[in-house]
């Protein structure tokens, strides 16, 4: 990097320093929030377009590593994500939601599928071609203390995709770190300290600035305020909102806190075992779930007021998630679903759109229109007909896989 | 203590000073000190609080604020060498903090027992299931490993884990999560202990999990009738579970009351800040939340004053005192205490006014 580069490179500090005046106007003048006062406009083409995604991890055994199972983490999955929205994936652990995060940011390669950002199949890029696309797709980690290298000041980690990217020269750097710091609500004289220093939200502001540090188009959040005490949460989830309509971001959430990604996303997609259930409106997920799963997951989160503790019908499942190395057939839940019946063992039901908006995937929908059932069969029968050729399609994936 | 501590264990409540309480276990002015090269850490600094058999008690406060120490105090698993430990400690008539060490750990097990919260390393990965349960029954109960080992199938089995007599001799990492959190609550249930602390017992789990472990907690405890202290920082599990709730900031109670008072007409702003820094399924999706400022204090440096006055957005309306005079906790309804210089007239229209409306 040289001095030199400072006609072209200015570009980035400036556009990091713009927001960062006007968001801290934004901070000044509180308490009136535009969030979703615009909604974000889904007619155009997605942001990011997932379509049919999956990831086997193999199994080996013996001397020759020779392949004996897979652990299908996630199974097929699509969804699509428009241009400032937030997308939330809930669902158990284990049921591949923070795998499908890692594969839309290229850590993870993917078993099968397809995965377009802006138009362009990224699906197979290489680690070269990807490095730039890399400006634009950035994430937050779960945990503010492994995420921070603890032999770095806070100015080299956040200026850290400056470097790596060759933006900018070392003064512009700091200034523009500085700019960040000051965007997340950490004080900018902060720059040469060590993340020891910093309390856990504190360090996740870090990871934020960190994220933000080159304007990034798509950011994919895993977990962002499940490591943090309640009232750090709040501010979090706060921030996340406030920089979401100054800079005009699309998150893609990843939560299993129920109530925080009810609190901030636009649409919801519910997974279990490595598959989409449900995937909706935020209210009208929370408002009238069709599947049962869903309902099962709302039903069983505690809900802070005694009053309510008597009277709420409960649902229990029973047991445990079965182990994604040898999910059940057909539809995945059916081992704990109170509704299943012999159809749900033998025909997967597909995603069915069955309200604007509402797609989910159960032959048994509740709080569904009428007709529903009967539009679930018809899906089911044409997913029946072209299946054996999706179905070999993906498991020869799974071979080739190492 | 004195006197040699021999004999009966009804011999602790002698020695104590004052008079024994009432309550199953009263808690009076327990301070649990860490000193340390950086200057003393007060984590419990004068907690006092009563519980009954039968009863749920729900500590709800960050990381920080002393809700752990005081469930380790509790069953005296503080190291002497380095924890200050003073205030008094009655189970059942009988004061824990002056006793032997010995006396504790008859105690320990038998008459209190602990989950803890991440029961993969609460639990030696080096012993199957059964025999940890085995050796613990064992310890206080004079019977042969073959009855012993009966008991602990009973103790799976009664905790809904499936065909409880082959997983008994499973190792720990080969249960589920939500099923080693049941084995250890069959392991802290094994001797049937009147107080059972429950540690953020479902803090690692999955929300259907969670819900099917609290189920299984309200069960035995009315099978057994024990008192069960939650330790937590989810208020929705404490407004499932509790009876009372205890509030806890900077190793200090800042509230107590039932748990209607809490949720309803809480008089803190400390719980103010926890119940509108959630956001919640029960209610239209708010605009926005609305957190605490700040983060919680350091420990060695607890604020003079109130602890929560830097945090408190209604700290500037008394004068100074919140920062120069630390506020008692008073009672201010019957069993409703709070620790706060505003008046409480002014709290009570705070919170209809300006809180309730926007949770």
């Amino acid at each position: 990097m040289s001095t030199s580069q400072t006609g072209a490179g200015s570009d980035p500090v400036e556009g990091a320093a713009v927001p960062a005046g006007s968001v801290v106007e934004a901070a000044a003048a509180p308490a009136v929030s535009t969030k979703k006062a615009t909604r974000p406009d889904r007619s155009g083409e997605p942001l990011l377009q997932v379509e049919n995604l999956g990831k086997h991890f193999p199994v080996t055994a013996g001397l020759l590593r020779r392949q004996v199972a897979a652990v299908k983490a996630v199974d097929g999955v699509s969804f699509s994500v428009h241009k400032g929205e937030t997308l939330g994936l809930v669902g158990e652990s284990g049921c591949g939601k923070t795998t499908t995060g890692r594969m839309i940011m290229r850590l993870l390669d993917s078993s099968f599928g397809r995965i377009t950002f802006e138009g362009q199949d990224i699906t197979k890029l290489s680690q070269q071609k990807m490095r730039p696309l890399r400006r634009d797709l950035q994430m937050i980690f779960q945990d503010p203390y492994s995420s921070l290298n603890p032999r770095q000041t806070v100015g080299s980690i956040v200026g850290a995709p400056f470097r790596l990217q060759k933006l900018q020269t070392e003064s512009g750097v700091k200034k523009a770190v500085q700019d960040l710091l000051e965007l997340v609500g950490l004080n900018p004289e902060h720059y040469n300290r060590y993340p020891h220093e910093f309390s856990g939200g504190q360090r996740q502001r870090i990871g934020i600035a960190r994220t933000l540090a080159l304007k990034p188009r798509l950011i994919v959040a895993d977990e962002p305020v499940s490591a943090l005490d309640v009232s750090i949460q709040a501010q979090v989830v706060n921030l996340l909102e406030d920089l979401q309509d100054e800079l005009d971001l699309t998150y893609v959430v990843i939560a299993h806190d129920l109530s925080v990604v009810r609190h901030i996303s636009d649409r919801i997609a519910v997974m279990y075992l490595g598959k989409i259930v449900e995937i909706s409106d935020g209210h009208d997920l929370y408002a009238a779930p069709m599947h049962p799963y869903t309902n099962a997951l709302l039903s069983a989160v505690p809900i802070p007021d005694p009053a309510g503790r008597r009277g709420r019908e409960r649902i229990r499942l029973q047991g445990d998630v079965p182990s994604p190395l040898d999910p059940p057939p057909a539809c995945r839940f059916h081992t704990r679903c109170w509704k299943a019946q012999d159809i749900c063992k033998r025909i997967e039901p597909p995603l069915v759109e069955l309200a604007p908006g509402h797609q989910t995937a159960c032959h048994f929908p509740e709080n569904a229109p009428a007709g529903a059932t009967e539009l679930v069969a018809r899906a089911a029968a044409e997913q029946e007909a072209s299946a054996p050729v999706a179905a070999s399609g993906g498991r020869r994936h799974v071979g080739k896989h190492r | 203590m004195g006197d040699k501590a021999t004999g009966t264990l009804d011999e602790g409540a002698v020695g104590a000073g004052s008079s024994p309480p009432t309550a199953f276990l009263e808690v009076r002015d327990l301070r649990i000190h860490f000193p340390t090269d950086d200057g003393l850490v007060r984590s419990v600094d004068g907690l006092s609080f009563a519980l009954e058999r039968g009863r749920t008690l729900g500590i709800v406060g960050e990381s920080g604020s002393g809700k752990s120490v005081t469930s380790l105090g509790i069953l005296g698993l503080h190291n002497r060498r380095n924890a200050k430990v003073s205030g008094e400690i009655w189970l059942d008539g009988q004061e824990l903090v002056g006793a032997q060490p010995d006396r504790v750990r008859r105690l320990r097990g038998r008459h209190m027992a602990m989950i803890f919260q991440d029961p993969l390393s609460a639990m030696h990965p080096f012993y199957t299931v059964g025999n940890q349960i085995i050796e613990a029954y064992r310890v206080h109960n004079d019977v042969s490993k073959k009855v012993a080992r009966k008991h602990a199938i009973d103790m799976l089995g009664r905790v809904g884990i499936p065909k409880p007599d082959s997983r008994v001799d499973d190792y720990p990492h080969q249960f589920s999560g939500g099923m080693r959190q049941r084995a250890m609550i069959a392991m802290a249930l094994s001797c049937d202990p009147e107080l059972l602390i429950a540690d953020e017992p479902t803090t690692a789990l999955d929300v259907t999990v969670q819900a099917q472990i609290l189920d299984l907690l309200r069960d035995l405890q009315e099978e057994f009738n024990s008192a069960i202290i939650m330790i937590t920082h989810d208020l929705g599990v404490v407004a499932e579970m509790a009876d009372d709730v205890l509030v806890m900031y900077a190793g200090r109670c800042v509230e107590q009351a039932t748990v209607d008072e809490a949720f309803h007409r809480p008089l803190h702003p400390y719980t103010w800040g926890l119940l509108g820094s959630m956001p919640r399924l029960d209610r239209e999706r708010s605009e926005r939340l609305m957190p605490i400022k700040g983060s919680p204090p350091s420990l060695i440096n607890v604020p003079v004053g109130c602890a929560f006055s830097p945090r408190c957005a209604y700290a500037g309306l008394n004068d100074g005192r919140s920062e120069s005079e630390r506020p008692e906790l008073v009672e201010l309804e019957p069993g409703h205490r709070a620790a706060c210089h505003l008046p409480l007239e002014q709290r009570r229209e705070i919170w209809e006014s300006e809180i309730r409306s926007k949770l």
